[in-house]
C-alpha cells in the first residue's frame, strides 16, 4: 500500500479509536480537543510519510504521536492535574504520570462509552447521528453533509450545537447506572436504527457513502454486542434486521444507481453470509422475555429473505405487523401490513383497509392504493398514481411511480 | 380523542370450539386488532383464557370458571381510540366474535381522564 492509499483506510479505522479514547480521557468539556488531535495527527502522518517512507508500525506510530499531542495538550490545558488526577489512584499517578491507554479493551471501552453519551436523549437525534458519524466513525463533515443532502456549514453548526450541550449538560463519558441501562441502550438503538435507514434510504447518488453509513451502523451495533452489559435481545434483534436489509444493498441499486424493486431484483446478488449471520442474531435474540419493536421487523425482514412467495411466508408477515403496530405505530407499517393483508385476503379485502387509513399526504398510500386497483379498477389505478407522483419529493420515488403509471397504459 | 374499551362477551361461554376453529378466530382478531392498530387507533387490549378463571360472590364464596347461573361471559377486550361513539362502534362491528350467533360487543367510553369521573 502506498501513503495515498494507507492514510484513507487507516483514517478510516483509527481516527475514531483515537478520538474515542481522548474523549473519554479528557471528559466532555474537550470533545473538539480530541477530535483535533486525532485530525492533526493525520496530517502529521501526511505530511511525514509523504517524503520518508511509511513506518513499519503504521498504527503504532499513529498512536505514539496521538499520545504525545494528547500528553502537550493536558500539560497546556492543565486538565491533568485539574480533571484526570484526583480520580487517579495514587498508584496509578506513580507508575505513570499520564498514561494514554489504547489497547483495543480500553478503545472498545471507550467508543462504548461515547456513544452512551452521544446518544444521551438531551442532544436531539438528528445531531446524535451526526456526532456519531463524525466521532465514532470518522467521517469528514463533508461527507456528513453529503450523506444528509446538506451543507458543511449546516453540519458544522449542528455538530458545535451538540458539543456544547454535551458540555453544558455535563454528560458523563461512561456506562449508565445498573438501573437506567435499559432504557438509555433503546437511546442507543434508535440512532443506530435511524443511522441505518439514512444509509439504506438515503437519495444521495453516491452509493460508497449510503453502504458505509450502513456498515457503521452494524460495527456499532456490534459493538454492544460485544459488550456483556450491553449483549441485551433488543440489541441482537437490531442485529439481525441491519443483516437481513443489508443483504440486499447489492440488488436493490440498477446499473444507474436507480432504486429496483424487492419484486425486480436478482435474488442471486443477495448476500446470503449477511442472511445467516441475521438468521444467528435474531435466534440469540429470541433468548429472553422482552419483545421489542426490533424482533418483529427482523422477524419480518427473515421472510423477506425468501423471495418465493407462499401464503405462509405473507400469512406470518400479516401478523407480525400486526403485533409491530400494536406496539409501535408508524405509517411505513400500516402501509406495508395493508400490502401484506393483500397477498392473504386478496385485493378486495385489502382496498376496503386500506382506505381507511387516510394517509392523505403519504406518496407511498397512493402507491399502494394504485397498486391494489391494479388489475380491479385500472382509472382508479392510474389517478391513484397520479397523485402519489404529485406528492413525490425525490427524484427517485417519481421515477418509480412514474414507470408503475406507465405499464398501466 | 376518547378511549372506548371494545367488550367481547360470549353468550354461552360453555361452548367448546375445536382446535383448529379456536386458531381460526384468534387470526381473524389478530387481523381484526391489526386493521385497528394500522389506523393509529389501538390502545391496549388481552384475551381473558377461561382457563383458571374464578368467580367471587358476594357471600365470598369462590366458584370455579366464569359459568355459574349465567353463561354469558367475556372474552376479552381492547382499548381504542376514537374521536366519536360512533366510530368505536364501527371498530366494534369488525369483531370476529359477532360470527357466533347470540354474542355481542359492549362499547364503553372510559371515565379516566375525562375531568368528570
Amino acid at each position: 500500500m502506498t501513503h495515498q492509499e494507507l492514510i484513507p483506510h487507516l483514517f478510516r479505522t483509527e481516527f475514531s479509536k483515537i478520538t474515542a479514547v481522548l474523549c473519554k480521557l479528557f471528559g466532555a468539556d474537550h470533545i473538539e480537543a480530541a477530535e483535533d488531535i486525532a485530525s492533526e495527527t493525520f496530517m502529521l502522518a501526511i505530511e511525514t510519510w509523504t517524503y520518508n517512507k511509511i513506518p513499519e508500525n503504521p498504527t503504532g506510530w499513529l498512536y505514539a504521536v496521538a499520545k504525545n499531542k494528547a500528553k502537550n495538550h493536558l500539560t497546556r490545558q492543565h486538565i491533568f492535574t485539574d480533571k484526570v488526577k484526583p480520580n487517579l489512584t495514587p498508584s496509578e499517578v506513580t507508575t505513570a504520570e499520564i498514561d494514554i491507554d489504547l489497547s483495543d479493551q480500553n478503545i472498545a471501552d471507550s467508543q462504548l462509552q461515547m456513544l452512551f453519551a452521544i446518544c444521551h436523549p438531551i442532544i436531539p437525534v438528528e445531531s446524535q447521528i451526526g456526532l456519531a458519524l463524525r466521532i465514532l466513525c470518522g467521517f469528514g463533515i463533508d461527507e456528513i453533509a453529503n450523506a444528509f443532502l446538506t451543507n458543511k456549514e449546516t453540519i458544522n453548526k449542528r455538530l458545535f450545537r451538540a458539543r456544547e450541550k454535551l458540555r453544558i449538560e455535563k454528560i458523563p463519558i461512561a456506562f449508565p447506572g445498573e438501573s437506567e441501562i435499559n432504557n438509555r441502550i433503546d437511546a442507543v438503538l434508535t440512532t443506530l436504527y435511524l443511522l441505518f435507514n439514512e444509509g439504506y434510504y438515503s437519495e444521495s447518488k453516491e452509493a460508497v457513502v449510503q453502504e458505509e453509513l450502513c456498515r457503521e451502523a452494524m460495527r456499532l451495533c456490534r459493538l454492544l454486542i460485544g459488550s456483556p452489559q450491553t449483549n441485551t435481545p433488543p440489541v441482537n434483534a437490531l442485529m439481525a434486521l441491519m443483516c437481513f436489509h443489508a443483504s440486499r444493498l447489492k440488488a436493490r441499486k440498477g446499473q444507474n444507481g436507480e432504486l429496483v424493486l424487492y419484486q425486480n431484483q436478482d435474488e442471486t446478488l443477495w448476500n446470503q453470509e449477511l442472511i445467516t449471520s441475521g438468521a444467528i442474531y435474531l435466534k440469540e435474540a429470541s433468548q429472553g422475555a422482552r419483545v421489542s419493536k426490533y424482533h418483529f421487523e427482523a422477524s419480518i425482514a427473515y421472510w423477506h429473505t425468501i423471495k418465493e412467495d407462499s401464503k405462509e411466508k405473507w400469512e406470518n408477515i400479516l401478523q407480525l405487523y400486526n403485533q409491530l403496530l400494536q406496539l409501535d405505530y408508524s405509517p411505513i407499517a400500516a402501509l406495508n401490513r395493508t400490502y401484506a393483508l393483500a397477498k392473504v385476503n386478496g385485493k378486495e379485502a385489502a382496498i376496503i383497509e386500506a382506505e381507511k387509513l387516510k394517509l392523505i399526504d403519504n406518496h407511498f398510500y397512493f402507491m399502494l392504493l394504485g397498486e391494489l386497483y391494479k388489475g380491479i379498477d385500472n382509472t382508479k389505478a392510474k389517478a391513484h398514481l397520479e397523485r402519489a407522483l404529485a406528492l413525490a419529493k425525490t427524484s427517485t420515488d417519481q421515477q418509480t411511480i412514474q414507470r408503475s403509471i406507465d405499464l398501466l397504459k | 380523542m376518547d378511549e372506548y374499551v371494545l367488550i367481547m362477551r360470549h353468550e354461552d361461554g360453555a361452548k367448546v370450539a375445536s382446535a383448529e376453529q379456536m386458531q381460526e378466530w384468534m387470526k381473524q382478531t389478530m387481523d381484526w386488532i391489526g386493521g385497528i392498530a394500522a389506523q393509529n387507533k389501538f390502545v391496549s387490549g388481552t384475551g381473558l383464557p377461561f382457563d383458571n378463571a374464578r368467580v367471587v360472590s358476594s357471600k365470598k364464596v369462590v366458584t370455579n370458571g366464569p359459568f355459574g347461573d349465567i353463561k354469558e361471559t367475556i372474552g376479552g377486550f381492547i382499548t381504542v381510540r376514537a374521536a366519536s361513539v360512533e366510530e368505536a362502534v364501527e371498530f366494534a362491528k369488525g369483531c370476529p366474535v359477532l360470527q357466533g350467533e347470540g354474542n355481542t360487543m359492549e362499547v364503553r367510553r372510559i371515565a379516566k381522564n375525562d375531568g368528570v369521573h
